[in-house]
């Protein structure tokens, strides 16, 4: 699963190995949907063709198992290979629908704070050295948790819904990464119709303030919660809305020229009648 | 006349509330990260006051504090003395040249930057405060206020 590309640096010199991506998909605040995107995302990018690992590294709390419906396959996690137990081929768990994705998935029944940071990091380069993503599902917190997530990642996607709280969070988040992880943003849980009454902040309302390079807007969408208790991303679907919009997500992150996806809005009435006479919008 | 519509439909929510909230919550949060910023900040502020009036340099207190729709700073700086032989410091804004007989001219000074809440600043007392309270609203891009404006002579 190796990706060789031929050194330009000279035919006599050794082929140089290109190192995958390693991803961290965080957001400060609990709940918005790290792991759901992080699921969504390793499926999307899989389907694309690519190589994938997905490291749950939220020690204690482990859920990317459940959302990709891989529960039952796990045997063992992150810390028995941080110490050493079983290799890191004995603990990668295939997906049940892509076989260029695979999860590791981390301990149950432990402290975040058992996890070593440098070994952590080891860890990380030895997947980048394996799969062209490695996407890391960060804890909420900003303590030693994510720290340890973040510790190995060179490149930072951060989720945030369009509330005060969350927003201030990601903003906080961002100011701890600094630059070395061009942070880039997944704004969740969106509802077009209520942006559109002024009752929720929008996307740019979000973005104003984060002023972040934009990934995509996932909808508050019920579906999800379906697919989550199916254990069946709903990534797998690209004819639904949100399926394809994580689709595009993934598209953007492999460096596709395709614009940031947007929740449709239902126009009302009165904004046909004005798009009709061709009012601004 | 869609404008209109939006006015009348639109911006009653609460999302306006929500931003305001958000603008405010995270103008504190930079301060409270900024402290090298506070510091360089107590240090400028100190400098242009000391061109009018000795201040205690070791007991300034600047302090932030919301006040529903927009932060304010507040600084406390203790004077020692107003009756200070003329400094010629570089960039003095104010450089008529003449520094004599300028003893009125600096209590003055502090007068006009304590204005609004210090209710007696301008005697002679060796420690009196000069509060500087300056109100800026936040624009879009701009995640930290500047420092209280000391006020000029005129
Ligand atoms: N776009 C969405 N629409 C509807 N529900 C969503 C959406 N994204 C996430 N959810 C739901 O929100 C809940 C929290 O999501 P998730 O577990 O992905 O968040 P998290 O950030 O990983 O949380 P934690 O901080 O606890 O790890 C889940 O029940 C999930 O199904
Ligand atoms: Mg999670």
């Amino acid at each position: 699963m190796h990706q060789l590309q031929p050194s330009f640096e000279g035919a006599a010199s050794e082929p140089v190995r290109r190192l995958g991506r390693a991803i961290v998909v965080t957001s400060g605040k609990g709940g918005v949907g790290k792991t759901t995107t992080t699921a969504n995302l390793g499926t999307a990018l899989a389907q694309r063709g690519v190589s994938v690992a997905l490291v749950d590294a939220d020690v204690g709390l482990r859920n990317l198992d459940i959302v990709l419906g891989l529960e039952n396959r796990i045997k063992h996690h992150l810390l028995d290979v941080l110490e050493e137990r079983v290799t890191l081929d004995e603990a990668l768990v295939p997906d049940k629908h892509s076989d260029r994705l695979v999860l590791l998935a981390a301990a149950q029944a432990r402290e975040k704070d058992e996890v070593d940071t440098e070994k952590m990091r080891a860890l990380i380069a030895s997947l980048r050295e394996r799969y062209e993503y490695v996407l890391i599902d960060c804890p909420a917190g900003i303590e030693l948790g994510f720290r340890n997530a973040v510790a190995g990642a060179d490149e930072a996607i951060v989720v945030c819904t369009p509330e005060v709280s969350a927003v201030r969070d990601v903003d906080r988040v961002v100011g701890l990464l600094g630059n070395r992880f061009r942070p880039q943003l997944v704004i969740n849980r969106l509802r077009p119709q209520l942006v559109k009454k002024g009752k929720m902040l929008s996307v740019d309302d979000v973005n104003a303030i984060l002023r972040l390079p934009l990934l995509g807007v996932i909808a508050d969408e019920p579906e999800i919660i379906v697919t989550t208790n199916k254990g069946e991303p709903l990534a797998l679907r690209k004819d639904a809305p949100t399926g394809a919009a994580y689709h595009a997500i993934a598209a953007r992150i492999a460096g596709d020229d395709v614009p940031p996806p947007m929740p449709a809005t239902k126009e009302s009435f009165l904004e046909r009648l004005g798009s009709m006479f061709g009012g601004k919008k | 006349m869609i404008d209109f519509l939006k006015r009348l439909f639109g911006q009653t929510g609460s999302s306006a509330t929500a931003k305001e909230r958000l603008r405010l919550v995270l103008m504190t949060d930079h301060l409270e990260l900024a402290p090298d910023m506070i510091d360089a900040m107590k240090r400028d502020l100190v400098d242009v006051i000391s061109r009018y009036v000795e201040v205690d340099r070791d007991r300034i207190e600047v302090n932030f504090e919301q006040q529903d729709r927009a932060l304010a700073m507040l600084a406390n700086i203790p004077i020692l003395s107003v009756n200070r032989p003329p400094v010629n410091r570089a960039g003095n804004g104010n450089g008529n040249g003449n520094g004599h007989g300028r003893a009125a001219e600096p209590a003055q000074a502090a007068a006009v930057a304590a204005a609004p809440n210090v209710s007696s600043p301008g005697a002679q007392a060796a420690t009196d405060s000069i509060v500087t309270r300056r109100r800026r609203r936040r624009k879009k891009n701009q995640s930290i206020p500047a420092g209280a404006k000391p006020a000029t002579a005129h």
